[in-house]
């Protein structure tokens, strides 16, 4: 930091490519392009074995949620009667007491679970995002009203507050996730509150202030871009939340039974006696997608802790050259 | 002007008009003591000063003097307990929205600390188009881009396409501080205050980034505050200084006669303590040493009266009774000290 200001700094190679046209080219044209960003995503997907696993069991069964549904001809709810055959080539896992493919179900099914999941983490973050930063922002009255409510919805458990909502509304997917989004997000928020109060003292957000900046921009533009590895961790940690939630409220027959998930799969299975019929390839499959996916998911939130904290991340390293030197 | 007002031009005939005064400041925090006893810091009592165009007045102090408190004020990221702030001769009203936003187009803030008063996730041309389009000077992305370069050119951060989307981790110390000063001139303000703007900084820039403030304010005809502890740095960069101790204004005036003949027993105690190679013996001892006594008090319950007696040599009873007011020494040199008088020269309410 000695260095004399007057001095230009070496040049990284990003901002060289940019200096020349700079000026006369559309000015909206960042250094970090959609390449290097692709590239930057690739060096943390295999920055750590952890973050590696993770992200490739995710990125499995996201695969199959987008494209399986194309390879399966069979309605997953066709009723036959070539009930509960085991796993062959024509039924890769067998079929179940309706006589329906476990298989087509199986890959019909991760697509609205995932999804599902995946619309209830974003829900939970939105709101735990701006409930936390608005409260711990603003202060006040307001600080004291968004915590009262966060406290309170903190306390009710939510599952069996999930099973009572279940039974009052239209049993749909859609339901299930309103209901776990509203009883999950006072965590995330909780933390982002904490956060967000030791940030608004922090002088560069003193300087916005002073420069003139609105309160909503100061919050989601200054604020907010320094929390991202925090919503990122708790979106992860809600999805898996929400991913267990769903299936279990579908398993103990809350959702909608028509609909083709791994939570209605295991619900069908159970109360069809599955386990006492001995037919495991109709309840194991979508048991051992969930809790897959569910440290998959686990597993990514790890890597990004470590990603996130650099003391971990020398802690890897030392661990790596002790490695090297005894061998 | 008022007739307890201390600023008198030291060239004569180029009075002007001030652009920014503050009258009788006052800053109270309230803070939550042991078992929830309501304390309160009084960190600035009855602070006056003036702002002129093109002109800087360095505030000194030690730390806790509250000169912090007192440029945040007159940027109005706190509002006074007490006083007035007058702006262009209008005082200033005390409500947020359009108004304030309108009045810091006109009053910028120069952070201490560069390391922290720029965002770590944004990059430098994020910190310069924001004020830009916030206060209307862009209206396109093209034109911050455009306006942003200017900027880094007039800081001298140079080749300044390099400098425009680096973030801030990736500039030392001195740059830091050029682009946080970039950041306060995109509004074209009219004040400019600089909270210890080179305290943070490495011993060798010092002067650089001093000399750049300078040439700003004789080419932007900007009015200056320029808060420092070190009484070497405001006689070097600003024509009046203002001594601050413990919240209370104790001396003032042209910088060169306030240091060089200061009056205060706190402003000679300061003086005395900056290393000076004139003022040592043979021996390398100090010639002219003060003792020093004491620390700077609590600010939440300090000393009655003048809050220097406690560790003044002069102190007499009265000192612990009630704060001396204002009396002036001639040639816009003043001083709040029972030794030279209580105020009779001018009348002015402590």
């Amino acid at each position: 930091m000695s260095q004399s200001p007057l001095l230009p700094t070496p040049v990284l190679e990003s901002v060289e490519g940019e200096q020349t046209p700079l000026l006369q080219a559309p000015i909206t044209s960042r250094p970090i392009s959609s390449l290097a960003l692709v590239h930057n995503a690739w060096r943390f997907v295999t920055s750590n074995g952890k973050v590696a696993t993770g992200s490739a069991i995710i990125g499995f069964f996201v695969l199959v949620a987008i494209v399986g549904p194309l390879f399966v001809h069979q309605n997953p709810n066709l009723f036959t009667n070539q009930i509960l055959l085991q796993p062959s080539a024509a039924h890769p896992l067998g079929t179940n007491q309706g006589g329906q493919d476990v298989f087509s179900q199986l890959v019909i099914g991760t697509r609205s679970s995932l999804f599902w999941a995946f619309v209830a983490g974003v829900l939970v973050m939105i709101i735990s995002v701006t409930v936390g930063l608005v409260s711990g922002y603003l202060g006040g009255i307001t600080d004291d009203v968004f915590s009262l409510i966060t406290n309170v919805f903190l306390v009710i458990p939510s599952f069996p507050l999930a099973i009572v909502a279940a039974q009052y509304f239209s049993r749909s997917e859609f339901t299930v996730a309103l209901i776990v989004a509203l009883t999950n997000w006072p965590w995330g928020a909780r933390v982002l509150r904490a956060q967000t109060l030791s940030m608004r003292n922090r002088e560069f957000i003193t300087a916005a202030r002073s420069s003139g900046e609105r309160t909503w921009r100061i919050i989601f533009f200054e604020i907010f871009p320094n929390q991202l590895s925090i919503v990122a961790a708790s979106f992860i940690t809600t999805t898996i939340q929400v991913l267990l939630q769903v299936a279990g409220l579908e398993f103990l027959g809350f959702g909608d039974p028509t609909a083709v998930s791994w939570g209605t799969m295991l619900y069908n299975a159970y109360n069809n006696s599955a386990l006492l019929l001995g037919a495991w390839w109709w309840f194991a499959p979508p048991g051992i997608c969930i809790a897959l996916l569910g440290s998959g998911m686990a597993l990514l939130n790890f890597g990004i802790d470590e990603y996130a904290d650099p003391r971990l991340r020398l802690k890897r390293k030392r661990a790596a050259r002790q490695k090297a030197v005894a061998a | 002007m008022t007739s307890g007002a201390p600023h008198v031009s030291p060239q004569p005939g180029a009075v002007a008009t001030p652009i920014l005064e503050a009258d009788h400041l006052q800053k109270r925090f309230p803070v939550q003591g042991s078992f929830g006893r309501q304390l309160t810091v009084r960190a600035v009592e009855d602070a006056s000063l003036a702002l002129y165009p093109g002109r800087a007045l360095a505030l000194v102090g030690e730390s806790g003097s509250g000169k912090t408190t007192i440029a945040r004020m007159l940027a109005r990221v706190y509002d006074p307990t007490a006083g007035t702030l007058r702006f262009q001769g209008k005082p200033v009203q005390f409500a947020g929205g359009a108004a304030l936003r309108d009045y810091r187009r006109h009053v910028q803030l120069i952070f201490q600390d560069p390391f922290a008063s720029l965002n770590p996730v944004h990059d430098v041309r994020y910190h310069l188009a924001r004020l830009l389009r916030v206060h209307g000077h862009a209206k396109t992305s093209a034109q911050a881009t455009q306006q942003a370069l200017a900027l880094l050119q007039r800081v001298s951060l140079t080749p300044a396409e390099q400098f425009l989307y680096k973030y801030p981790h990736q500039l030392s110390g001195g740059q830091r501080q050029r682009v946080a000063i970039a950041r306060a001139l995109a509004v074209h303000p009219q004040v400019l205050l600089a909270d210890e703007p080179v305290s943070m900084l490495d011993v060798s820039i010092h002067l650089d980034i001093l000399n750049l403030l300078r040439q700003l304010k004789n080419e932007d005809h900007l009015a200056f505050l320029f808060i420092t502890h070190d009484i070497a740095t405001a006689r070097y960069f600003a024509e009046e200084t203002n001594v601050l101790y413990a919240g209370q204004m104790v001396e003032g005036g042209p910088s060169d006669e306030v240091i060089q003949h200061p009056k205060h027993p706190y402003t000679q105690l300061l003086i005395a303590a900056a290393p000076d190679p004139a003022r040592l013996n043979a021996e390398g001892k100090r010639v002219d040493a003060l003792p020093a006594r004491g620390e700077i008090p609590s600010l939440v319950n300090p000393p009655t009266g003048c809050r220097f007696h406690p560790r003044c040599p002069h102190a007499m009873p009265v000192c612990r009774e009630r704060f001396p007011a204002r009396t002036d020494l001639g040639n816009g040199h003043w001083t709040h000290c029972f030794l030279y008088g209580d105020g009779t020269t001018t009348t002015q309410p402590s």
